[in-house]
């Protein structure tokens, strides 16, 4: 049954590549014919299982992890970019399994969305779980944050190890509380930066409040440059290189390193590790940087208010020229209210060169209330990035833009450069 | 000495009641205000302070139903305070959570009873399932009305108030009857963030107006920026119509 099962999702795996698309096809398949498949492959690995999940930076953190253990001369598995439910791991196991079933890893790393996940760990026990963030994302689907956060604590507790939190989330850090017998290890920020990255509760003001976290941390992320991090492990700073940009993703790599150091218990290699983090690329529209006639363009993935603020925040907008692309499909979120929570001043001096998407206008509008100047508003994002490119010669150009917004730029982008594909 | 034409916004609650983007009708208040000619102020009020006294319009928004049980004790104290400023015709816009809060009641789901502070003749009950998505409303007083709802209460209007619309799409106040939001003297309450003001300004400039005529005794504008308000008119016609197609 087995061997029969996984030979049909090859098969449809290559067909559908060979159609172009359908990343989860495969996936669905080998689900109606074959629903032990996901659990019977990843049984045996000797290091079980290691989920990562939280509302933002999931994609690039488990990218980071992944890297961080193969330093460590592991194994790894996981489930890239597209598709992060059941099925997206199943389509990827597809990819890797034998015709007999089995995987030649030492661990799994599956980022998996903060539903689905809770879905997988019914199915397959984590060993190890690393939750990121409980942000303000996504409330067209869950409600409430607090509902984010109890669909965090259900894989916490399904977790039969070692669970690692950000202590600088009070949401997160909460979690300990509910946990059943799991070890807890930390993660967080020096308090020099914890105005940096305000929390949804902080949102307005308040800052004089922001939580002093008092939880011992593994891995403190000390300070942050444009080009390098310090960390604070075992009771040592440790400064390294980073080719990710964006204080988010380095606060992510405070987590990496954390989650990498729990997973691979006592002997660690710490110089292959700094190693491989000074050399982690960003994950495809996170803070990703191409060539477009010339010029660097970057693609800043924008899914929410803090995002977008940190964003922001981590590029500064003096030389650059702006477009901001928004869209309102499932996958984007439908409420557009999150636009209202971010601060636009940083942008005023410049303004913005192109504003595209579905809701074009509704991002023109937040602008024009926050008084930074709009040149061209063009809800085709075909044509929008046409003119954007057009009208920016000479200048390093940044798009900032939700997750459909970016996946149709990225598009137009691959028929003027080349653009990573991602399988 | 130069004649005073300042206008005091209050934002209620905004730590623990701004969750969908309320902080946008308050900075869409205060832009206007500022290109009307008036020197906008704004204030927040969170548990614990003291409430100012020279209040010109109050603003609420939404929060988790778990920010509701945080604020209540609080907002209970100040009942008194604001249906007196309620009843004197100060503008109020009350979203979502706090819209909930200025009815008679919030029956929880699980049957607890939040009071509320009964500004408003109304009560609501916690249902089963989460009404989320795009709105379309038609008010007489204010025409289209566009926006956003993520709400699991379900809001029933008593004679006291009048509905703030007719929903032409999505849910509203309750699944059982077509109203959205309700309208006592100057208060304006509504499910919908999105946020409300921006693509919304006539409810905007209704505050606005009444907050001028109730501390001078006349609305008069002394526009300082025609272009911006044009421009303004401009974005936010294109931004209900791209809103008023998208689906649910």
């Amino acid at each position: 049954m087995s061997s029969f099962s996984i030979l049909v999702g090859k098969l449809v795996r290559s067909a559908s590549k060979l159609r172009g698309g359908g990343s989860a096809l495969p996936g669905l398949v080998v689900e109606k014919i074959d629903p032990d498949f996901i659990r019977r492959t990843l049984a045996d690995l000797p290091l079980g299982v290691a989920v990562v999940s939280g509302t933002n930076g999931k994609t690039t953190t488990t990218k980071m992890v992944v890297e961080l253990l193969e330093s460590q001369g592991l194994k790894v598995f996981t489930n890239r970019t597209g598709s992060n439910f059941t099925r997206g791991v199943a389509a990827a196991l597809l990819g890797e399994v034998s015709l007999r079933g089995r995987l030649d890893a030492d661990i799994a790393v599956l980022e998996l969305d903060e539903a689905h996940a809770v879905h997988f760990v019914k199915l397959i026990q984590p060993r190890y779980s690393l939750l990121l963030n409980v942000l303000r994302d996504q409330l067209d689907r869950f409600g409430e944050i607090d509902k984010t956060t109890r669909l965090l604590e259900q894989i916490a507790r399904a977790t039969t190890e070692t669970v690692v939190l950000n202590r600088e989330d009070p949401r997160v850090a909460g979690i300990a509380e509910s946990l059943t017998g799991q070890r807890a290890v930390y993660f967080g920020l020096d308090a020099s930066l914890r105005s940096t990255f305000p929390n949804d509760d902080e949102m307005r003001g308040s800052l004089a409040e922001a939580l002093a976290a008092t939880q011992e941390a593994d891995v403190v992320l000390e300070r942050v440059s444009e080009t390098e991090a310090d960390f604070l492990i075992d009771g040592q700073v440790r400064t390294s290189g980073l080719k990710l940009r964006g204080v988010y993703n380095i606060f992510n790599a405070a987590a990496a390193l954390a989650f990498a150091r729990t997973i691979k218990g006592g002997d660690l290699d710490s110089d292959a590790l700094f190693e491989a983090l000074a050399n982690v690329e960003p994950a495809f529209g996170r803070g990703e940087s191409l060539t477009v006639n010339g010029q660097p363009l970057e693609l800043v993935l924008v899914k929410n208010p803090s995002g977008f603020r940190l964003g922001l925040k981590s590029f500064a907008a003096h030389g650059y020229s702006t477009m901001i692309a928004i869209n309102d499909n499932y996958a984007d979120g439908r409420d557009m209210s999150w636009l209202w929570d971010v601060d636009f001043e940083s942008l005023a001096e410049g303004g913005v060169d192109v504003v595209s998407g579905v809701r074009a206008y509704d991002m023109a509008l937040r602008l024009k209330y926050d008084d930074v100047p709009v040149r061209t508003i063009e809800p085709d994002i075909t044509d929008g990035l046409k003119r954007f490119i057009k009208d920016s010669p000479g200048v390093p150009m940044r798009i900032f833009c939700t997750y459909t917004a970016m996946l149709a730029v990225r598009r137009e982008l691959s028929k003027i450069t080349k653009v990573e594909v991602v399988s | 000495m130069t004649e005073d034409r300042t206008i005091k916004i209050l934002q209620l609650y905004p730590r623990e009641m701004n969750i969908y983007g309320d902080w946008g009708n308050v900075l869409v208040l205060k832009q206007r205000l500022k290109w009307y000619g008036y020197t906008p102020v704004v204030e927040e009020y969170n548990a614990g302070d003291e409430f100012p006294t020279d209040v010109d319009i109050i603003v609420g928004g939404g929060g988790q139903d778990s920010g509701q049980v945080v604020i209540q004790q609080d907002l209970q104290q100040l009942a008194p305070t604001l249906q007196g400023l309620a009843e004197d015709g100060l503008p109020m816009l009350v979203i979502c959570g706090l819209y909930q809060l200025f009815g008679r009641f919030f029956r929880t789901h699980e049957g607890a009873l939040i009071p509320g502070i009964g500004i408003l003749d109304m009560e609501t009950h916690g249902g089963d399932v989460r009404l989320i998505g795009n709105v379309l409303s038609v008010s007489e007083e204010f025409g289209e009305i566009h926006g956003y709802e993520n709400h699991s209460g379900q809001t029933f209007l008593g004679p006291g108030v009048k509905p703030l619309a007719e929903i032409r799409k999505g849910e509203g106040n309750n699944t059982k009857d077509s109203t959205e939001g309700a309208r006592y003297k100057n208060v304006v309450a509504s499910y919908l963030h999105g946020s409300l003001l921006p693509k919304n300004p006539a409810i905007a400039d209704f505050l606005i107006e009444k907050a001028a005529i109730r501390k001078f005794g006349s609305f008069s504008p002394v526009s300082r920026s025609e272009a911006d308000l044009a421009e303004l008119s401009k974005l936010s016609e294109m931004a209900r119509q791209h809103a008023g197609q998208r689906p649910r």
